[in-house]
């Protein structure tokens, strides 16, 4: 059976859905487990620096376009910290080294 | 100060703020999406619908990849939910911080605005999340997102390589903008940073390893080391009452 798109595209919204707002639903009350606030605690750094790293290195056209912006960025959010900064300093980065190479 | 801090009025600007680099982020990365919707069959309203109802990339891109193998309905459920595992654990994440005394309702609509970005602002607010931050945030984010994936499916390439090149790195320096700065100040956080990045590079260049997907890889990774983390060192309450990563 070919599945009709619209159909598809309703289920797999309604999925993802529940994927975010079962554990926003649930987990009503104040975790008391050290082991599983520790675990919360460092879950966003974690998660979003393998999410960053080393995908960047390949999101723009060349490897060292993506290095340079990835430098940029530590070394800027090192200093100033302030995200819209960061981001589009990254971005100038990578536009340069795109420039130069 | 203590009244700002009840304010949904000042918390939904300050989300709007936060998002605002985060849709210019999304217009990019949204654009080469509604490209890839158009091959996979989809139609511009088609595309545009899907981006905001489901608002996620890797899960948008695995549920082109479903429609073309034409899998069943079932199929296309168990590949959504393991793409999108990771948002599972950022929830959970979220409904710790999210203010006590906010009523429950509140829960069911936030969920809609768990996404990496989103869910990176919301973690950096210094200390409990009001609602609005993630309204405001998914108000100026989601258009973003919604508008690039529909005129990427109108117009195809309009933008010239260098500036879709320069822009592909925008949500990236985001994440770095979130985890650096307490990095600097805590040095077992800078460790996992360190960690994570390593053991992310592992994952990709070994073999067999890198047969994983990337939404899979985020999930393992994330558990192992975090997991891993917390077990050498245990944040006590008073390090997590002043959690403030932006």
């Amino acid at each position: 059976m070919q599945p009709d798109v619209n159909l598809a595209l309703l289920v797999m919204a309604g999925t993802i859905y529940l994927v975010r707002a079962l554990p926003l639903v649930l987990l009503r009350k104040e975790i008391r487990s050290p082991f599983i606030r520790s675990f919360l605690y460092y879950v966003p750094y974690v998660s979003l620096s393998v999410m960053t790293f080393p995908a960047i290195l390949s999101a723009t056209a060349s490897f060292f376009s993506g290095l340079a912006g990835f430098c940029a960025a530590v070394v800027i959010a090192w200093v100033d910290g302030k995200l819209f900064r960061v981001s589009i300093g990254a971005c100038i980065a990578v536009f340069l080294a795109e420039l130069l190479l | 100060m203590e009244e700002k801090r009840n304010s949904g009025g000042f918390w939904f600007l300050q989300g709007m703020r936060a998002g605002i680099p985060i849709g210019m982020g999304y217009f990019a990365v949204a654009f080469t999406l509604g490209i890839a919707a158009r091959k996979a069959g989809l139609n511009v309203l088609q595309s545009g619908f899907m981006s905001a109802t489901m608002l996620a990339s890797a899960g948008q891109f695995a549920g082109f990849g479903a429609l073309a193998a034409g899998a069943g309905y079932l199929e296309m459920m168990v590949t959504e939910i393991v793409v999108n595992l990771r948002y599972l654990l950022m929830s959970s994440a979220l409904s710790q911080k999210v203010m006590r005394d906010k009523p429950f309702f509140h829960r069911f609509f936030m969920a809609y605005g768990v996404t990496d970005e989103i869910f990176a602002v919301s973690m950096g607010v210094a200390g409990r999340l009001h609602p609005c931050y993630m309204y405001g945030a998914a108000a100026t984010a989601a258009p973003g997102w919604v508008l690039g994936t529909v005129l990427g499916a109108l117009l195809g390439m309009i933008l010239p390589a260098r500036a879709m090149s320069a822009m592909g790195v925008a949500l990236y320096g985001m994440f770095l903008a979130i985890v650096v700065p307490p990095a600097k100040k805590d040095r077992i956080i800078a460790g996992v940073v360190i960690v994570s990045m390593v053991t992310s590079a592992l994952f990709t260049r070994l073999p067999v390893l890198n047969r994983i997907s990337s939404g899979f890889q985020i999930i393992v990774l994330t558990i192992l080391v975090a997991g891993a983390a917390a077990i050498l060192f245990p944040v006590s309450e008073k390090k997590e009452e002043t959690q403030d990563a932006a």
